[in-house]
């Protein structure tokens, strides 16, 4: 369980998060949709510690996450990054295994490289890609290794940030059955920032909207559509005109 | 004038509040050395990035100084007929002061640049967020084994810049000043004290810390993309050559105060 109440952020005088309130349950997936530069990648960060908030509580579990032992924390979280951040210094299989090759509980290295090779499988690349290094590798590509590096060590908290751009549509359908499936059959808790609506409705159990750094809508991903927020429905149609400026 | 004032207070101030940042992330450094987890597979490529492969540059500058040094001091002894004072001046100005300090700057050249533009690229592209979300320091992970690989191996890279140093001076000693092979050589080594060598190692190893840490300082600090990472690989070459200069001095002092 993880909550947030009042979470602020800002970035010198540009006011990012202006007092979030949210809550994911366990075992639920939960989909962030938001205006681009709405600040749902600093949200996640902020949760990660990755980011410090100015004002407000995150709590895992009911434990302060500042507070926690860093390392017990972090272990718990998986995290897909909007760029990739794969590490370039490394091939694929280490990437995907970085997590597994170090600290307790770490595998032999021919059983982490299994384990790489595994979780390249479900997102669709092949063996011949292991031994590569990021940059030879397209960006649909990398931000597939990107999730498999998040699904390693099979957390029980994934965040993923916009886990389908740039991704063809029948590789975007692979990894929304793959999120989908990573909630329903392990049992984890995901979190996932998209702008595809397709996704958000194969992935999403609820759906949160951000708007102007506070939570403008959350609510089941079925009933979506019938609610009444003129924001959520000029989002989720895609329209130019509506409450939402089309500069920003 | 008031705003003279304030803008250099402020400007003081800025200054200040820097080196204090810098102090403190170097103790933190050092505090992380003595303990664990150790990434032994970094620190032997940093070893081998670093120490190894400045070899060539670090003894082909050191040839060229030496001779340029012999020259100099064959014309200068020349005016008061000590021209046979080349080889001790050579072996001791090499190995006090230009060893070290030619070795730093080559390094600081090679290696500071390379070290901030590594880390500064990871830190732009989110490399270095998620090596923490992967439960791994980047001090540990990253700063430590540069650090200490680069402590390690600039005291080497000087002992190989003496030595080819003094042989660059022999080279021209021999072929253009007329000195004989044997005497060259013997007058070097008779005149050669070990505290002559081993102050030119420690400076190498102070000096070999300072490229490091401003390496990876600057690196960790960059921000906003490309042109950011630029700065700040500039900002390293160009902090840890001043600092290699300024600690070279106060080594100086310490070690040959007269
Ligand atoms: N490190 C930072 N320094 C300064 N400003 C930042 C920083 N990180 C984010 N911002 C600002 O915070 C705002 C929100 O950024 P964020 O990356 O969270 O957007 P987003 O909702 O994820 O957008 P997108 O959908 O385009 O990824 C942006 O306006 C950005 O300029
Ligand atoms: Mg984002």
């Amino acid at each position: 369980m993880i909550e947030l109440s009042g979470v602020h952020k800002a970035f010198g005088a540009k006011q990012v998060l202006r007092g979030i309130d949210l809550s994911v349950a366990t075992g639920e997936s939960l989909v962030v949709i938001g205006g681009s530069g709405s600040g749902k990648s600093v949200l996640l960060k902020c949760i990660l510690g990755l980011v410090a908030p100015d004002a407000g509580r995150i709590l895992l579990d009911g434990e302060d996450a500042g507070r926690a032992e860093r390392d017990a924390f972090l272990a718990r979280f998986g995290m897909l990054f909007q760029g990739g951040a794969l590490f370039d210094s490394l091939t694929v299989w280490q990437n995907v295994s970085f997590r597994l090759l170090r600290g307790p509980g770490k595998l032999s290295r021919v059983a982490a490289r299994d384990r790489a090779m595994e979780k390249l499988a479900r997102v669709g690349l092949g063996s011949e890609v292991a031994d590569l290094y990021p940059a030879q590798l397209s960006g649909g590509m990398q931000k597939r290794v990107g999730l498999a590096r998040a699904i390693a060590a099979e957390p029980e908290i994934i965040f993923f940030d916009e886990p389908t751009t740039g991704l063809d549509p029948i590789m975007a359908g692979v990894i929304n059955t793959l999120i989908r499936g990573i909630v329903t059959e392990m049992g984890a808790t995901a979190v996932t920032i998209t702008h595809d609506m397709t996704s958000v409705r194969a992935i999403a159990d609820r759906v949160a909207m951000l708007h102007e750094g506070v939570i403008r809508w959350v609510g089941p991903a079925a009933g979506m559509d019938e609610a009444d927020d003129p924001c959520l429905q000029q989002f989720i149609h895609g329209r130019a005109e509506g409450p939402i400026a089309s500069v920003r | 004038m008031i705003r003279v004032l304030a803008t250099t207070g402020r400007g003081t101030r800025g200054a200040l509040a820097s080196v204090g940042a810098v102090v403190r992330f170097a103790a933190a450094v050092l505090g992380h050395l003595f303990r664990p987890p150790f990434y032994m597979g970094e620190f032997a490529r940093q070893l081998l990035a670093i120490g190894w492969q400045s070899l060539p540059v670090v003894g082909l500058t050191a040839i060229f100084t030496g001779g340029a040094l012999a020259l100099q001091i064959y014309a200068g002894g020349a005016r008061f007929n000590a021209e046979a004072v080349v080889p001790s001046i050579v072996a001791i100005g090499i190995t006090r002061e230009l060893g070290p300090v030619m070795a730093g700057l080559m390094v600081a050249a090679r290696v500071a640049s390379s070290i901030a533009a590594e880390i500064g690229t990871m830190k732009v592209t989110e490399q270095i967020d998620a090596l923490v979300t992967l439960s791994t320091d980047p001090m540990k992970y990253l700063a430590v084994p540069r650090v200490l690989a680069a402590t390690l191996a600039v005291p080497a890279l000087v002992a190989v810049g003496d030595a080819l140093g003094i042989l660059g001076g022999w080279l021209v000693g021999i072929t253009r000043l007329g000195f004989d092979e044997t005497v060259y050589l013997r007058n070097t080594a008779d005149f050669l004290e070990t505290w002559d060598i081993l102050s030119g190692l420690i400076k190498g190893a102070v000096f070999g810390f300072l490229v490091a840490l401003m390496g990876c300082w600057h690196g960790l600090c960059s921000a906003g993309g490309a042109q950011g990472v630029g700065r700040a690989t500039k900002a390293a070459v160009v902090s840890a050559a001043v600092l290699i200069l300024a600690a070279n001095y106060l080594l100086t002092e310490l070690f040959f105060r007269a």
